[in-house]
């Protein structure tokens, strides 16, 4: 076994990694790049070594900075997580070179399943079923038609120059095929100027179920189940389950089997997935081989009750397969959500910024949390926007799912966006309980996953109301103890009034729906007491906060909130949601006291695309100045009024830090 | 600390009793000033938030800190006092925090009257800025005034303690460094364009505030030019061109987030070199004060039990309890402040008065504020008392209350007769804050007394004309005087006229004091030198 592995990898898999090495006694080299100087994974690993700026292709993608690593620190082997350098044969051919185990396939196996087209013809090779169609030269009619009718229909007919949607027809039966293929074939013509035609069975539900297959060096093979992955949206992975609900026996052995086949048609070694389409009627096609360690390993670790990274370094250390295949057992159900810096709303778009509130579940047997950040870490620009791995298992699907549900409640994350309520949606929802599983899931459910029923104005407000009113007395006591008066009634933040109720009023937003509050003391002290009115109702409400957990009393019902506070935002973690409200400050105008000058600043977090005005010249409002790119949208940025462009700050290409000021600009003031 | 052990039933009939009768005096005062908080009406309200502007107590609750407790003065200034209804005299004055600090806030409510200035609105203008002077409180005047109410001119232009005066007090609070802050909210015509111009520094909100001694109607006349209001003194106009205002806000919000920004950037520090302790509540509950003062004026009570609701952990240590008694005098926290108590246990005698001036000496002495209850129908008299000196030893508390230099508060919590008043420290002697109790009555003496002194002077000119006057007729002769008496010494009226600071609910006087107290102690605490004590 290796003393020391250096880790290519960032983020929730190179602190996975980390783990599981200290176990086995094994001490790790962590590399990182200018943004991640103090994260997580750097922390953890034994050595950490410096690899360049921000941006992962100056870093984490440089494979010759990190085989300088792994040579200064000693380390003997790499292992590259996944993504970044993990499916490179030239990196795992360059380790070799340098005497360094790349831990993964050799460089033939990775290139074998790197292209598409040479991947399908060594499966067919090997019997490894692939979606029907028909590729040949011959484009009579007659013949086209009669594969579709061998195949069975639905048929998809595609250019074989096509791209791009051109050329495409999806053929339900027998009696359109002949329209179709003329509409698709003048379509062609016209778009590639090339008609020739290819007929492939169409697959209207599938699911996407995956095995996991390890080999070794000495002529082993196993599978360690499968996956059910079908939970996509714009194929990305969203919760992830193991084993696939309702496979058969017979069909997981079939599947299985057929994994063990591709994998030794290549010479497979170490950790592999081999993705198939699931039809209705049980029969499965080959989509394509990772040959890495996938992102949700952990359910079929929690299933099989094995540490695949473990079997990683035994196989990659030229040790045999830990277990058989007959040694292999499913036991329980296992889920993975990736919980994102993300939103929903937004098309799930990214979200970057500070994790300001990270409160995840508590760990258990039952409940397991990936994560590679901590309170207080940002989520940037650079890399993939995934918090953490949620993975949970019990002994039966039904529990499981529950399970899930349960933590994706409990999880506290403040600050910035993410896909925590989608997924407990998601989780919820009675499709999903009912396994009716298949990649267009999320499409199809759209109504049930997407709606925002899950808060209460008559409970929420009122929470949200003492919360106010208490934070303002706890930032009040602490400005009291710094003064030279500490016990002076004006440091009371109960809104007293001669002769009249002690009312505090608020404008708060939920879900963009703006709600003004009004909270009268009745009694301060020990036994705060308020009257809310808000929303059309009224409350009689009591609480306390102490640190961040908000205990109140609503009209006789006790209930429990964490709170994380951001700055003109907070977040209300209740039982069973997460509930974020923003203040509304009131309208201070526009400031053109200030507006006679300075520069326009960035957004957010990104590149600078290109410069639309040149620097001298004289603009209008709302004339472009330059745009941006950020969050894969663009961004323009106007004159906030007629003016001259002094100068532009950065140049197309350039990175720019949000907030950052990117123009002098000078309006031109009015006489 | 000596605990002062309540002897009241609060099961009582009498309590019960009592403390109706208090309830309904103060639901009275809530109602009328319920009405009075509506400003100038729904109507005139409308028009003044139509135009974008905030209603003057919404601007006082922008700018002050959240939460912030607002010490309003003066509620009822000039109610029932002119043919014009001119809810709180059409001026909102008070104390409250801006930036961690206690101001004096004065805001005009242009929607009574156009927020022009009555004899009563600047009387309480000028109080508000004797209270700032006294206190060391910064003072923020929010503007939206079309100056003096000219058919009352004689009333409020010529005179010493007239409009001039408040000018005349910016420049000399400046000058001690008490802050002088202007935010011009509406029009700021004529002599009112001074309170802009001679803050230290003034914000205006474009649009709506406008700065000029001539307004454009005047122009006109004087000149025939024909300007707009805000090209004559708008805020571009002043704070581009002339200088005379210094910060341009944008609309309300944004003038009281300036003006929040000026008192932030102060650099005081409050003073407070006193032995200060934890607060804690009183043992009794203060609304039980309701069921403590009896119902008829008359019947004594012990102030104690007053006491022991106001002061923390009803902890009182008295002075000379066995000398004096109808004086009671000690020692106890008010908010953890210590305060000297005085307070009326019957009427005074020459050993109370000799032990109220030796106890408002030491207080003086140790610097700690003085807290006067009062409830007093007069010191003794009657031939024993005068030829014992009763007038020189009253004097000697007079001189005593006079000269101290300690902060002192007044509540007014029963009758407050005679030269009772003086003694205990009434408006003439200048208290940093004066209240009165909704039952507390004012007068150089009772009712019945004065309608009885009338009366015998009367009867001696009949009988010294040889005539009869009838028990009916001397009864009819009476009650119109005893009527006036009562009408005239009642809290409304008092307060109407600002010879207090304010009607207070009883069971909130320990916030008021406490309040009241703190606010104090911006300004730092005093030696006292004291006058000729006649001996």
């Amino acid at each position: 076994m290796f003393t020391k592995i250096l880790i290519a990898n960032r983020g929730e898999i190179a602190c996975r990694i980390i783990r599981t090495a200290r176990d086995l006694g094994i001490r790790t080299v962590a590399v990182y790049s200018d943004a991640d100087r103090r994260a997580l994974h750097v922390d953890m690993a034994d050595e950490a070594v410096h690899i360049g700026p921000a941006p992962s292709r100056e870093s984490y993608l440089q494979a010759s900075k990190i085989l300088a690593a792994a040579k200064q620190t000693g380390a003997e082997a790499i292992h590259p997580g996944y993504g970044f350098l993990s499916e490179n044969a030239d990196f795992s051919r360059a380790c070799k070179a340098q005497s360094l185990v790349f831990i993964g396939p050799p460089a033939p196996a990775i290139e074998a399943m790197g292209s598409k087209a040479a991947a399908k013809t060594i499966m067919a090779a090997a019997k490894v079923p692939l979606v029907p169609g028909y590729h040949g030269a011959d484009q009579a009619a007659a013949v086209l038609r009669q594969h579709a009718d061998t195949m069975g229909y639905p048929v998809l007919l595609k250019a074989t120059a096509g791209g791009g949607g051109k050329g495409m027809r999806q053929v339900w039966e027998a009696g359109e095929f002949e329209a179709a293929l003329a509409a698709a074939k003048r379509e062609a013509a016209n778009s590639f100027g090339n008609d020739e035609m290819l007929v492939e069975k169409y697959l209207t539900q599938p699911r996407h179920v995956e095995i996991q297959v390890f080999c070794d060096r000495h002529g082993n093979a196993v599978y360690l189940f499968e996956r059910d992955c079908s939970i996509q949206r714009r194929h990305q992975k969203v919760i992830e389950e193991a084993p696939a609900p309702g496979l058969s026996q017979e069909l997981r052995a079939a599947m299985g089997e057929a994994a063990v086949r591709a994998a030794r048609a290549i010479d497979y070694e170490g950790a592999g997935t081999v993705e198939f389409l699931l039809d209705r009627d049980g029969a499965f096609y080959f989509m394509e081989m990772n040959t890495r360690l996938q992102v949700e390993h952990p359910i079929t670790e929690m299933i099989t009750g094995q540490d695949l990274v473990a079997w990683q370094l035994r196989v990659a250390a030229g040790e045999t397969l830990p277990l058989a295949q007959d040694q292999l057992r499913i036991h329980g159900h296992a889920f993975e959500a990736r919980v994102y810096a993300e939103d929903p709303h937004n098309d799930f778009l990214p979200v970057t910024g500070p994790l300001l509130f990270l409160q995840p579940p508590d760990s258990s047997p039952h409940v397991r949390i990936d994560s590679g950040v901590r309170q207080g870490d940002e989520v940037s620009v650079y890399y993939d926007p995934m918090i953490a791995k949620l993975v949970v298992w019990d002994e039966d699907r039904d529990r499981a799912r529950q399970r899930l549900a349960k933590a994706l409640q409990e999880y506290r994350i403040g600050g910035l966006t993410t896909n925590l309520d989608f997924l407990y949606n998601l989780a919820t929802c009675p499709p999903f309980r009912d396994a009716e599983l298949d990649t267009g899931f999320i499409e199809k459910h759209h109504a049930v996953i997407f709606h925002d029923s899950r808060y209460d104005l008559g409970r929420d407000l009122p929470l949200a109301a003492v919360y106010l009113v208490l934070e303002q007395a706890q930032s009040a006591a602490r400005n009291a103890r710094a003064s030279t008066d500490p016990w002076s009634p004006w440091h009371a933040t109960d809104a007293w009034r001669l002769n009249e109720a002690h009312l505090h009023r608020f404008s708060l937003s939920l879900h963009e729906q703006q709600h003004d509050i009004a909270v009268e003391q009745l009694a301060t002290g020990a036994g705060n007491r308020y009257l809310i009115r808000c929303g059309g109702g009224t409350y009689h409400a009591e609480g306390s906060l102490q640190g961040n957990t908000l205990r109140v009393t609503i009209d006789g019902y006790q209930t429990r909130a964490t709170v994380a506070p951001h700055d003109d935002s907070f977040t209300l973690y209740t039982q069973d949601r997460a509930l974020q409200f923003k203040r509304v400050t009131p309208d201070y105008g526009e400031d053109v006291e200030q507006g006679d000058g300075g520069g326009l600043t960035a957004p957010m977090n990104g590149t600078i695309v290109t410069l639309l005005a040149a620097a001298g010249s004289r603009v209008e409002k709302d004339d472009p100045l330059l745009v941006l790119e950020a969050m894969k949208m663009e961004h323009t940025i106007r004159a906030p009024g007629a003016g001259e462009v002094v100068e532009f700050y950065f140049q197309p290409g350039q990175l720019v830090d949000g907030g950052a000021t990117l123009v002098d600009f000078k309006a031109t003031v009015d006489e | 600390m000596a605990q002062l052990k309540s002897k009241v039933n609060p099961q009582s009939s009498d309590f019960t009793a009592n403390a109706e009768h208090m309830r309904a005096q103060v639901d009275d005062l809530k109602d009328k000033l319920a009405q009075i908080k509506q400003g100038g009406g729904d109507k005139a309200q409308a028009k003044h938030t139509g135009r974008g502007k905030l209603l003057p107590r919404a601007r006082i609750d922008a700018l002050l800190d959240p939460g912030s407790a607002f010490l309003e003065l003066s509620q009822l200034a000039a109610w029932d006092v002119y043919d014009d209804y001119v809810p709180a005299a059409g001026v909102i004055a008070g104390i409250g925090r801006v930036a961690g600090q206690e101001c004096m806030v004065v805001a005009n409510d242009a929607t009574v009257k156009g927020g022009s200035y009555y004899p009563l609105t600047v009387k309480k203008h000028l109080r508000a800025q004797a209270i700032a002077e006294q206190n060391h409180l910064p003072c923020i005047y929010l503007v939206d005034s079309g100056g003096a109410n000219l058919p009352r001119q004689d009333e409020v232009f010529p005179d010493r303690e007239h409009f001039g005066r408040i000018f005349f007090n910016q420049a000399n609070l400046s000058a001690q460094n008490i802050p002088q802050i202007a935010v011009v909210m509406g029009s700021c015509t004529a002599g009112g364009a001074y309170v802009p111009a001679m803050a230290d520094e003034s914000i205006i909100v474009r649009e709506q505030g406008t700065i000029f001694l001539g307004g454009p109607p005047l122009v006109k006349a004087a000149t025939g030019e024909i300007v707009t209001a805000e090209e004559l003194g708008g805020a571009d106009v002043h704070c581009r061109t002339s200088g005379v205002a210094d910060h341009y806000a944008q609309n309300d919000h944004h003038a009281l987030k300036l003006a929040r920004q000026s008192i932030a950037r102060l650099n005081r520090v409050k003073p407070v070199h006193c032995d200060l302790a934890t607060p804690q509540p009183p043992r009794y509950k203060s609304e039980e004060i309701y069921g403590v003062v009896p119902k008829d004026t008359r019947q004594p009570y012990d102030v104690r039990e007053i006491i022991a609701r106001v002061v923390d952990a009803s902890e009182f240590d008295e002075f000379k309890a066995l000398f004096g008694t109808t004086l009671v005098c000690g020692f106890a926290r008010i908010f953890g402040y210590p305060v000297g108590v005085v307070a009326n246990n019957g009427i005074l005698f020459g050993e109370s008065a000799q032990k109220g001036a030796h106890f408002i000496e030491l207080c003086a002495q140790r610097k700690i504020p003085l807290v006067f209850l009062q409830n007093i129908t007069g010191f003794m008299v009657g031939r024993q008392y005068e030829a014992e000196g009763i007038a020189k030893h009253g004097a000697k508390m007079v001189t005593a209350v006079a000269c101290a230099r300690v902060p002192k508060f007044t509540v007014l919590i029963g009758g407050s007769f005679g030269a009772g008043n003086y003694g205990m420290c009434g408006r003439a002697y200048d208290p940093r804050f004066l209240f009165m109790w909704p039952n507390a009555r004012i007068s150089v003496m009772g009712g019945e007394q004065a309608a009885g002194v009338l009366a015998q002077v009367k009867r001696d000119q009949f009988e010294a004309r040889g005539e009869k006057w009838s028990e009916a007729e001397e009864t009819r002769f009476k009650q119109p005087i005893v009527d006036t008496y009562e009408h005239q010494g009642h809290p409304y009226y008092a307060s109407a006229r600002l010879w207090d600071d304010g009607v207070i609910d009883p069971a909130d006087t320990r916030d008021v004091l406490g309040l009241a107290i703190s606010a104090s102690l911006n300004r730092p605490l005093e030696e006292t030198r004291f006058g000729v004590f006649r001996m």
